[in-house]
């Protein structure tokens, strides 16, 4: 490399108390590139990217921008910088109008408008507000105002995310031209096929560290997949459970039977059914409608249209209460969304005893203690800590979340990506739990954003996109290339080229007999 | 011109309302002349100002419960400085008041930002802290004001080459209204300040990433709602001649006419115009109610659930204008 | 400290002080309470002694009951400011009341417009979504406009208090106060319903995040209405004994009462964001304001002065929460 990056950040680390969500990180961006940033989720691509564009400081770390060292505090500074983001969510204020949104950030409007046509929207009115615009137009919008300052570096996160297929061709063909005239964009996307026709190199994120940089040539995917999973790659092939302690209870009536659910425009048409003893995976990219489907089996928002059935009986929740007293519990992804963080285990466990009107009176503390001793203990949580939930580790509190609905005798747990961000040990005592759950006939539907978990804990995979169920997998068969491909929506046993997931053989975990 | 509609619709509502009202109040009392319409603003005044601190607070996403306070006590303390001394140190207690009332407000939105407590609590306190100054001021009610100042709500604004019949609606007290706010709302909304108000006001994440200061822009906010209040203060004294240190029914009135005024409690939306419109209809409701002869206490229980029922309405769009699965 | 197990980094002294005061929060408070006994012994000698120590219990306990209302509230992120307006409303139909009637119908009559504000508070934060701070202070304003049209109907026929009230407000029975044969068990049910029963860890729940008690199954509107309704029951229970012991019934009764009692509980360690508190920290809370205040008139601080230092207590006392909580 001859030419000076013009941006280059060195050892950049932040720490969330006691986590880390970046420890090393760099990245080196030269003039008129286009750098892809890669990483599998919490790598710390986020944290970067809000710390170049100075929406939070970083714990250590150097960035220099044309050789020089800037200490970026606020977004206008990243502004002044000449380092401008366009985020995931579009970043105009919804009750001002586009007019006023330019002035607010200082953007000229005739260059302005000159890019918003040559993004492909022909007709823009900058007198409406945002809030009335349609979510992929803003975020072209967004892109725009960032173009007509003429920033010198141009941070794109998802950018072609949500966005139609005639919107993304601009967007990427604009992006493109930005590199050949000078400028540098760092592109951050989770689509091969976009990073290759577009990128000239790629920074791999891992656990918050850089873990290498590569120019994209032909065939680098393989090298990135390995640089994003690390040790994963080499782990040894876990054999698929075999299906056939599933197979048994099939023939019963299902416990919940799921037919042409749809909620507003997220969920389409769902369709299924979750035995007693069974545990079913749910596999979907983001925000293809998954969120909804257990929000609305947990009763927490209303289907819009078709119906649920439990033990063959029909129901209309309306209050997640409802869905308890029907046997169903929901475990979220989140779980500062289920835990009173400054309440002790014991009450976290023991909340839904005390939820029903007839139950507000005086706890039976000998009683409870015994189930939620018991609940605690089944789950090795480590109680060292146990005075206020938001003191124990991020596995020991997601297993707070399950504690309590074992404790509460749930029939079916509604588990969505309860391993997100935690430790590997604590993950393979979800997964034998749930398994044991299953042995004792209860019932599990499991939204997992890790692959590689479905063929660990799962009987049966179904697999959404665009807010519809688009395959239903025996676990045999639910590899994680065939999944991925599911996915995207693509139908089985056909290739059509996903970016590296395309070819099979490429794949590293790919095993001998799933082949499509 | 539908666009107008939409976004002026409430207030041309609203403003029809009054009318209507007005109408009314005309059927109920004949003669009611523009003597009465004179009065009406006067007692509007003191609300109109409260109103437009809460106004710039609210669209900026916050509250500020110590208006009603901050008003007793630029009130007392215009009224406790006036006591006894020249017309002509009037000219000085005004400035100084109003300029306390910037620094207060602004001490209100320094405090937020710095103790990071959230703002319904930091004014809740600040509310506290400026009752007992208040207090400290003035004991009971008293002081003085000015002649000037009390003559300058008085009487109608003669204005050349506008016949005596039209004129006599002008009251003097309309036009000073008019005048402060406008003084500094017009300017506020076209500049980049007001913008930014309504920025933070409308979505602090959006508006951070857009380089607005967030905190400077709440400052200024909180500043400019004191401003507001001291104005409100600075009335109050006026019209009454005397300070008084507890303080009025101003705070639930402002919060209500808001409200009322199409501001979303959420912050980002509406305008000042609005509001103050708002004042007006819940003013003449008043006025209808007691030339009803009805017991000015029952008027006071009726404007009071009338104020709740129109926060329980705001509330309740606010819930309702959430998208779905966002319902707690 | 068992929970320093999960820290394996060494814990700074600072951040053990901190824990320590957010884990027992009751021992720096019993400390504050004993050096204000002490300051207040220094400057007055001799002050301390039996009848002084029933006194301040006497003026503590209607205070300590008002701010349990708070307290409660306070857990489930709220606030109730309409207890003043209750209790007075309490006090004055009692006294009223007992002149014609029966006293357990006076009783009943007295409580009437507790369950009904308690009911409305409840309805309209619980299900309208209406800010506590708001809604209170609306049908607190509502209540004192309808206690002001009451009290024109029974303005000839007088008002009396009952010996029996006299007797718990103000008697001492072996140097100890009477009110504590009321006090003393409604603080120990307090205690017992928010630690022992299924309704008190449901306020803890909904407060420290309304969203997983939802996902447990809590119905928000059931426990908030049930909430509010208690506190007003509370507020006009303190109405009566508060009327025993002040023996003179007003407009404005309790209405003094409020600002400290919303100061107790937050001194008491209740955090007014909800999820953390409890009773018994507020009662010290109650007592030591009591005491402060004897300390105040001793120094011959001004009401006003009084107000700005409770003000500026719940900031401060808020703000150091805020960082407690926040530095973990």
């Amino acid at each position: 490399m001859t030419t000076n990056p013009l941006l280059d950040a060195t050892g950049v680390a932040k720490n969330y108390g006691a986590v880390a969500a970046l420890r090393n990180a760099s990245l080196s961006v030269l003039p008129g590139e286009v750098h892809a940033l890669m990483g599998a989720n919490g790598a710390g691509k986020s944290t970067l990217v809000n710390i170049l564009t100075g929406a939070i400081h970083a714990d250590a770390g150097r960035v220099l921008i044309r050789g020089e060292t800037r200490d970026i505090r606020s977004p206008a500074a990243a502004r002044r910088a000449g380092l401008l983001p366009v985020y995931q969510e579009p970043s105009l204020i919804p009750d001002l109008d586009v007019l006023s949104n330019l002035r607010l950030t200082g953007t000229p409007v005739e260059p302005f408008r000159a890019w918003v046509r040559e993004l492909g929207i022909p007709d823009l009115d900058l007198r409406d507000t945002a809030r009335d615009i349609p979510l992929a137009v803003l975020r072209v919008l967004d892109l725009a105002r960032a173009l007509a300052v003429e920033p010198d570096v141009l941070l794109l996160d998802e950018m072609t995310a949500a966005l139609p297929a005639n919107l993304a061709e601009k967007v990427l063909e604009v992006v493109r031209r930005q590199g050949d005239s000078g400028r540098s964009v760092i592109f951050i996307s989770h689509r091969f096929v976009e990073i290759s026709a577009l990128c000239d190199r790629a920074t791999v994120l891992r656990d918050g560290e850089t873990v290498g940089v590569v120019d994209i040539v032909p065939g680098v995917e393989e090298k990135i997949v390995e640089l994003m999973l690390g040790a994963r790659i080499v782990k040894t092939q876990m054999t698929a459970r075999p299906a056939g302690q599933a197979a048994s209870t099939a023939a019963s009536r299902p416990r919940l039977s799921v037919r042409n659910l749809r909620v507003g425009t997220k969920l389409n048409d769902v369709s299924f059914d979750l035995a007693n003893g069974e545990v079913v995976g749910v596999v979907a990219l983001e925000g293809q409608g998954q969120d909804e489907l257990f929000a609305a089996l947990a009763g927490s928002i209303r289907p819009s249209g078709g119906t649920i059935e439990v033990d063959g009986q029909g129901v209309k929740f309306t209050h997640p209460s409802d869905a308890i007293r029907a046997g169903i519990a929901y475990v979220p992804g989140d779980r500062t969304e289920a835990l009173a963080m400054q309440r002790s285990v014991h009450e976290n466990i023991a909340l839904p005893f005390s939820a029903a009107l007839r139950k507000w009176g005086p706890i039976r503390v000998h009683k409870e203690r015994t189930v939620v001793a018991s609940a605690i203990a089944r789950l090795q949580i480590d109680t060292r800590a146990q005075g206020e939930v938001q003191r124990l580790s991020g596995g020991n509190q997601q297993k707070v979340t399950i504690a309590r609905w074992i404790a509460a005798n749930a029939r079916t747990i509604l588990c969505f990506d309860p391993t997100r961000g935690i430790d590997v040990g604590t993950k393979q005592e979800i997964y034998k739990l749930l398994r044991e759950l299953a042995g004792l006939d209860k019932s599990v539907l499991f939204y997992t954003s890790e692959l590689e978990e479905v063929q660990r804990v799962c009987d049966r995979v179904i697999v959404i996109f665009g807010g519809q169920v688009v395959d239903i997998f025996p676990v045999e068969e639910a590899d994680e290339p065939a999944l991925m491909r599911a996915a995207y929506g693509l139908p089985r046993g056909v290739t059509v080229d996903v970016g590296i997931m395309a070819d099979p053989t490429s794949h590293p975990s790919q095993t001998p007999e799933a082949a499509p | 011109m539908t666009r107008f509609f939409r976004n002026q619709g409430w207030v041309a509502g609203l403003f029809a309302l009054f009318v209507l009202l007005f109408v009314l109040t005309k059927l109920i009392q004949p003669g009611y002349g523009s003597g009465d319409f004179g009065s009406l603003v006067r007692a509007v005044l003191p609300y109109a100002f409260a109103v437009a601190a809460q106004t710039v607070v609210v669209i900026a996403g916050g509250i500020d419960l110590s208006v009603a306070a901050m008003m007793a006590l630029t009130s007392v303390t215009a009224a406790s400085m006036m006591n006894g001394a020249s017309e002509e140190y009037a000219l000085f207690v005004v400035p100084f008041v109003l300029a306390m009332g910037l620094v207060l407000g602004a001490l209100n939105g320094i405090l937020i930002v710095v103790t990071r407590v959230p703002d319904i609590v930091v004014t809740l306190a600040t509310l506290f802290v400026l009752q007992g100054a208040a207090l400290l001021v003035l004991g009971a009610p008293g002081g003085a004001a000015a002649d000037w100042l009390k003559a300058s709500i008085v009487g109608t604004l003669p204005i050349p080459g506008l016949p005596d019949s039209i004129d006599a609606w002008v009251p003097k007290a309309l036009v000073l209204l008019v005048v402060c706010l406008c003084i500094i709302w017009i300017p506020l909304r076209r500049s980049k300040l007001g913008l930014s108000i309504y920025a933070i006001g409308s979505s602090e994440l959006a508006a951070f990433r857009s380089g607005v200061p967030v905190a400077r822009t709440r400052i200024i906010a909180y500043a400019l709602s004191g401003l507001f209040a001291a104005m409100g203060g600075l009335t109050l004294t006026m019209s009454t001649g005397i300070g008084a240190p507890i303080p009025g029914p101003y705070l639930l009135a402002s919060v209500a006419a808001v409200v009322l005024g199409g501001v979303a409690l959420g912050g980002g939306k509406g305008g000042l115009l609005g509001p103050i419109v708002a004042v007006f209809v819940l003013r003449l409701v008043r006025t209808d109610l007691t030339l009803l002869a009805i017991d000015p206490n029952v008027t006071a229980i009726i404007e009071g659930a009338i104020m709740v029922a129109v926060v329980m309405f705001g509330a309740f769009i606010t819930i309702r204008g959430r998208p779905a699965g966002a319902m707690p | 400290m068992s929970s320093s197990a999960t820290m394996p980094q060494p814990v700074s002294l600072g951040r053990r002080v901190k824990r320590f005061m957010a884990d027992r929060p009751l021992v720096p408070l019993i400390i504050l309470l004993v050096i204000l006994v002490v300051i207040l012994q220094i400057l007055r000698p001799g002050i301390v002694n039996e009848r002084w120590l029933a006194n301040t219990v006497k003026f503590a306990i209607p205070l300590a009951i008002l701010a349990g209302c708070q307290t409660m509230t306070m857990l489930t992120g709220g606030i109730d400011l309409s207890v003043g307006t209750v209790a007075t409303m309490s006090a004055f139909i009692m006294a009223t009341q007992i002149v014609s009637q029966d006293p357990a119908v006076a009783f009943l009559l007295a409580m009437m417009p507790a369950i009904l504000i308690g009911l409305i508070n409840g309805i309209g934060v619980g299900v309208f979504r209406v800010h506590p701070l708001i809604m209170t202070l609306g049908t607190s304003l509502i209540g004192t406009g309808c206690l002001q049209v009451y009290q024109r109907t029974v303005i000839a026929s007088g008002a009396k208090i009952p010996d029996f009230l006299n007797w718990l407000g103000t008697g001492l029975t072996y140097g100890f106060p009477n009110a504590l044969l009321l006090f003393v068990p409604l603080a120990v049910l307090i205690v017992f319903t928010l630690r022992r029963t299924g309704f008190g860890r449901l306020l803890y729940a909904v407060g420290d995040n309304e969203r997983a008690a939802r996902l447990s199954g809590v119905r928000y509107w059931q426990v908030i209405t049930a909430l509010y309704v208690i506190s007003s029951l509370l507020a006009g229970i303190t109405g009566l004994l508060y009327i025993g012991l002040i023996k003179a019934p007003s407009l404005s009764l309790a209405e003094p009462l409020v600002l400290p009692s919303v100061a107790a509980a937050v001194i008491g360690g209740t955090s007014i964001f909800g999820g953390r508190g409890g009773y018994t920290g507020t009662i010290i809370g109650a007592l030591i304001l009591t005491v402060l205040t004897t300390l105040l008139t001793i120094l011959q601080m001004p009401e006003g002065a009084r107000r700005i230092l409770f003000g500026l207590i719940v900031l401060f006392v808020t703000a150091a929460y805020l960082r407690i909580v926040e530095e973990r």
